[in-house]
């Protein structure tokens, strides 16, 4: 296959945007003019995205692109995987040379195939220059040695969602900022028959999330800068030994859970506390007209972020997304033509706002976006991008991290230890050999 | 033109003399029919297991082709426990379901060879969880095992036989017994259908003579019906054996392997492991480490449960 040269047209007008940064929002044809990717004649692209959680950003997201098509006469085909069948999907595409065109990836995945992907730095460089800088978190996963191996497209926030009657009925005129706080208001919530519940099972992004917040709230990390696994630390059965009090408080069975078992119960009553996307909330709040249950629940739910630990700062995972153009692609400008139309301003902005709080935008210029204030329940996932802390802290992203993550390592440590098939050392050790056979020690 | 006919001539002879010997061959035709079934075993079966096999003593991750380190892979995977315990979670849960889907199965085959009304009906319903894709299967079993939602929790605690919800996920014996039961389930169908139509081949007369002889219908059973049916037994459960121990949907839906990798399987934990985890090296040589099991189990069937010559009439 013969690939069509890149075409880039660099006009002055260009570097006067990019020096301009976003102050320039809001003149989105004298921005799209600083660089422009020519498409392939003929060129036709596949894009292989995460199912959504909110409507709106599907529909959003095909709006777009509609009128990217409209605008340059290249059709783009959106097809859509559960969010965690990607993963294999991105895996088999990158490894076998075959698949879509572009794709959005999940965590360290541009990190397991760096060869397999179309630098796209020139692009990641000029959207970042133009729209105040990408945030670190989603632009480490993104970037490798310098170059950019994809665009952050978006953070999935997680944040904590209650019912606030329960938590006044249970003594707490508002919910606990530290970590002692909401041990203490689990406590009271269980007495008051309404407890709480947090995924200890393989749900990749719940078990995941409330994993890595247990462990490094309380200072714990699993390898140093070095990628020295060092999981077996004090700080680490600080935090196992919290999560074992905390546990005592769930609701039975969370050591079952997956991603949409939280969900459920919470909008069943039977949960006062999770810890979840914004789609929980958003569930009620769309439905709440057609369940009389639903709407008493959206009307009492509010969220909050999740209570600081020893370490004195917010520290949380989340789930951040890559767009992706795969290397094999024929139509390279095409794709890179199509994503520059998707992060501009604005198409950029509407899909943010359609999102309805699910996706927090990774460039800076978007955090005024006003979907963080047309709903005081969003306003918890409006930083997930500054926040984050990417995963396999504080070492490099990688095969390592990745492999770390996916066989659920940090998740069965606390699994393990609060359900008492194996005291908080013996969880930790465990840990540690297993860690270890991916940072090859 | 001639020229050309005649140029042609020795060829055509040539060709003909080919068509001829092969047509005429039992060997050369034999050889010519069964080469599309081999191609198609040899790109779709011999290749990709080929690779499995080569995969397993490199160190290949996604999108790096890797480099042979010998046994390492193996190595590492002697010294893991969550391996060992997937050979555990693999072993038991293939013979628990193994020999309840026989039994039920070989029960379920028998009722149904009787002359009941609606026999056809019967027959066509009981094969329903088995045309049930797995993945719906495991959805309607992920509710039925919900920590919250158990439809059984419900009804047991309705009945008042139970004051609290089953915790069948989340309880690592309850977590194996539970998708020990959904396999079965799913299973069972296969197995009796199978057993119901080699049921079918047993002459009557068979039947009729030792009635005669004034057998009881657990003699009727066990010398005239078991010995007829062994074969059958012995292919129907050498497939329900391999179906079982290379299961994958069922956990990935319900479990995952949770909790704690107290339901992964070897087939589980190689996806885990090759593509979520990107080590592709270790998740080839996890299912090859399944290639071992999965002979022994055909041996077994082959040389344990094949017709015996005393079933022809010989010594055994």
């Amino acid at each position: 296959m013969k690939f069509t040269r890149r075409d880039v047209i660099r006009t002055t007008a260009g570097a006067a945007a990019g020096a301009l940064g976003s102050r320039l929002i809001g003149s989105p044809a004298f921005a799209q003019e600083g660089l422009k990717y020519k498409p392939e004649d003929g060129a036709k692209l596949r894009l292989l995205r995460w199912s959504p959680f909110v409507q709106g950003d599907e529909d959003q997201w095909l709006a777009n692109t509609k009128r990217f098509t409209e605008a340059t006469g290249v059709e783009v085909r959106v097809d859509k995987e559960s969010w965690e069948d990607i993963r294999p999907k991105a895996a088999v595409a990158a490894n076998v040379g075959s698949g879509p065109d572009l794709m959005f990836v999940w965590f360290d995945d541009p990190h397991q195939y760096p060869d397999k992907l179309h630098d796209v730095t020139e692009l990641g460089e000029y959207l970042g220059s133009k729209y105040g800088g990408w945030y670190d978190g989603p632009h480490q996963y993104a970037t490798r040695q310098g170059k950019f191996l994809g665009l952050p497209l978006a953070t999935i926030g997680n944040a904590i969602v209650y019912r606030e009657s329960w938590v006044k009925e249970a003594g707490f005129s508002e919910f606990p900022k530290d970590t002692a706080g909401l041990l203490e208001l689990c406590k009271a919530l269980q007495a008051k028959g309404h407890p709480a519940g947090f995924t200890h099972g393989h749900g990749v992004g719940d078990g995941n999330n409330y994993a890595h917040w247990l462990l490094w709230s309380h200072g714990g990390k699993m390898v140093d800068e070095s990628g020295k696994v060092t999981i077996n630390s004090p700080e680490t059965l600080k935090a196992i030994e919290y999560a074992q009090a905390l546990y005592k408080t769930f609701i039975p069975g969370t050591e079952s859970w997956l991603d949409v078992n939280n969900n459920r119960a919470f909008l069943a009553g039977e949960l006062s506390v999770i810890a979840n996307g914004i789609s929980a909330y958003n569930t009620a709040k769309i439905n709440k007209d057609k369940d009389p249950k639903l709407t008493e629940i959206a009307k009492d739910t509010r969220t909050t972020n999740l209570p600081i630990g020893p370490v004195g700062k917010s520290v949380e995972l989340f789930q951040v997304t890559t767009a992706v153009i795969f290397d094999y692609t024929p139509y390279p400008n095409a794709a890179k033509a199509y994503l520059q139309f998707m992060f501009e301003e604005p198409q950029m902005a509407k899909w943010i706002t359609s999102s309805a709080g699910y996706c927090c935008q990774t460039l800076k210029a978007f955090d005024n976006n006003p979907v963080w204030t047309a709903d005081p329940n969003n306003a918890a996932y409006a930083k997930a991008s500054a926040t984050l802390r990417p995963n396999g802290y504080a070492g490099p992203l990688g095969y390592a991290s990745a492999a770390t993550m996916a066989d659920y390592v940090l998740v069965d440590m606390f699994a393990k230890a609060v359900t008492g098939q194996a005291t908080p050392q013996e969880a930790m050790e465990e840990a540690e050999k297993r860690a270890n056979r991916y940072y090859r020690v | 033109m001639a020229v050309t006919s005649a140029a042609a001539q020795p060829r055509r002879s040539t060709l003909s003399r080919i068509l001829t010997f092969v047509s005429e061959s039992h060997n050369a035709l034999g050889f010519g029919f069964m080469l599309p079934a081999a191609a198609l075993l040899l790109v779709f079966l011999t290749y990709p297991l080929g690779l499995g096999v080569w995969l397993g003593f490199t160190d290949a991750r996604i999108g790096r082709p890797g480099i042979f380190i010998g046994i390492e892979n193996y190595e590492y995977l002697w010294d893991d426990a969550v391996f060992w315990l997937s050979v555990f979670n693999t072993l038991l849960y293939t013979i628990s379901a193994s020999i309840l889907k026989f039994v039920l199965g070989l029960w379920l085959a028998l009722i149904l060879n009787q002359n009941l009304p609606f026999k056809s009906f019967f027959r066509a319903i009981v094969l329903l969880p088995w045309v049930v894709p797995t993945v719906l299967s495991a959805i309607a079993f992920w509710w039925i095992y919900d920590s919250q939602f158990s439809i059984l929790s419900w009804a047991l605690m309705e009945m008042g036989l139970i004051d609290h919800r089953i915790n069948f996920l989340g309880d690592p014996e309850n977590a194996r017994a539970s998708v020990i039961a959904a396999n079965v389930w799913r299973g069972i169908p296969f197995v009796a259908i199978t057993l119901l139509a080699g049921l079918q081949t047993i002459p009557q007369s068979l039947y009729e003579a030792a009635t005669l002889d004034g057998a009881s219908r657990w003699q009727l059973f066990r010398y005239v019906t078991l010995p007829l049916l062994t074969p059958i037994i012995a292919i129907t459960m050498t497939f329900s054996v391999l179906f079982t121990f290379t299961d994958f949907q069922l956990i990935y839906v319900l479990t995952r392997g949770g909790p704690v990798n107290a339901t992964h399987l070897m087939a589980t934990l190689s996806f885990q492991r090759g593509i979520s985890g990107g080590q592709l090296g270790e998740g080839a040589a996890i299912a090859v480490a399944m290639i071992p099991f999965l002979l022994a189990a055909i041996l077994f069937s082959y040389f344990g449960l094949q017709r015996r010559k005393w079933q022809q009439g010989g010594g055994d």
